[in-house]
């Protein structure tokens, strides 16, 4: 690897710290705090990878593939939900949700 | 040199096209947005040695997770514009929470070290003599293929919920129901008439529950 580890880090720190950001600023719209988290996910696997580059230890990548997998079956899962509730309600705004009384 | 220079590039258009995604006004913009952070990410994993997940952040996530987003934002019919609301309201303590957890994320990334025995305590230290992909599948098929498994079937689960939550039951259509077939008896439906000749038989209006 040719670029210092420390480099890495910071950007995937900053990725993380502007997909906290996104969720803060987007509280009513459920598919941009969605992106938010997969934007925070992208940080780890940044993460991970340079840690893998770096250490030249392949479990790092490994791990990457399982995160990546979560995060696809989280966005489906989660966009299927968005679906069927504005399907119901038709609104999707997150400080409308209280069905459930939480 | 050319390294670093692509490297400081390749991660402004990240953390621009990242800020993009969460202050866009459109959502389809903000999608969009994410297709570009994430090929600027798999430039980053192509930096750090790693080609085969680049390929596979490319294949995935703009292939498919990116497109699923822009499916379900654009056959929402909502009022996006409302979901902005609240913003200007909600953005300070955002930029406070967002410069707090920067600052502590920096400590960390500031003081630490490599302990001295990491090196000898790798699980699978990179074969030299083999590709990214060689090296990857030989070990996700050997020594994580309990872990590999269960993300199969985390994935095939996902996608049965996904279809069960989203399939809709219209009740279209004429089905059969077997219950109520052998339920009818012969008096129910059918009656028996003697029909004078030339003169024919009246019909008795049907039921409700003959039909």
């Amino acid at each position: 690897m040719q670029v210092a580890l420390s480099n890495f880090l910071v950007v995937a720190g900053l990725l993380f710290v502007i997909g906290v950001f996104g969720i803060f600023m987007n509280r009513k719209n459920i598919i941009v705090i969605m992106m938010s988290i997969e934007l925070i996910l992208l940080a780890a696997n940044i993460n991970f990878v340079a840690f893998s580059g770096a250490l030249h230890d392949m479990v790092g990548q490994v791990f990457t593939m399982f995160v990546l997998t979560v995060a696809a079956a989280e966005s489906a899962i989660g966009l299927a939900i968005v679906v069927i509730y504005s399907r119901n309600r038709g609104s999707i705004e997150v400080e409308d949700v209280t069905l459930m009384k939480g | 040199m050319i390294e670093n220079i692509v490297f400081y590039i390749v991660s402004a258009i990240l953390l621009a096209s990242a800020v993009m995604v969460v202050s866009s006004r459109n959502p389809v913009h903000s999608v969009l947005f994410l297709i570009l952070a994430f090929f600027n990410a798999a430039v980053l994993f192509l930096m750090a040695g790693a080609e085969f997940l680049a390929m596979v952040l490319v294949i995935v996530y703009v292939g498919a997770v990116a497109v699923l987003f822009m499916f379900v934002v654009m056959m929402l019919d909502v009022d996006f514009v409302a979901l902005r609301e609240g913003v200007q309201r909600y953005a300070p303590v955002g930029f406070a929470v967002g410069i707090i957890l920067f600052v502590e994320i920096a400590f960390v990334a500031i003081s630490w070290t490599v302990a001295p025995g990491a090196t000898a305590a790798r699980l699978s230290p990179v074969p030299g003599d083999v590709s990214n992909t060689v090296a990857l599948g030989s070990l996700l098929y050997t020594k994580y293929i309990f872990l590999f498994q269960m993300a199969g079937a985390i994935l095939l689960v996902s996608m049965i919920g996904a279809i069960v939550l989203t399939l809709r039951d219209r009740n279209r259509g004429k089905r059969q129901n077997v219950t109520m077939q052998h339920e009818r008896m012969p008096a129910d439906t059918m009656r028996m008439v003697n029909a004078k000749l030339g003169e024919g038989a009246v019909m008795p209006p049907q039921t409700e529950e003959a039909l």
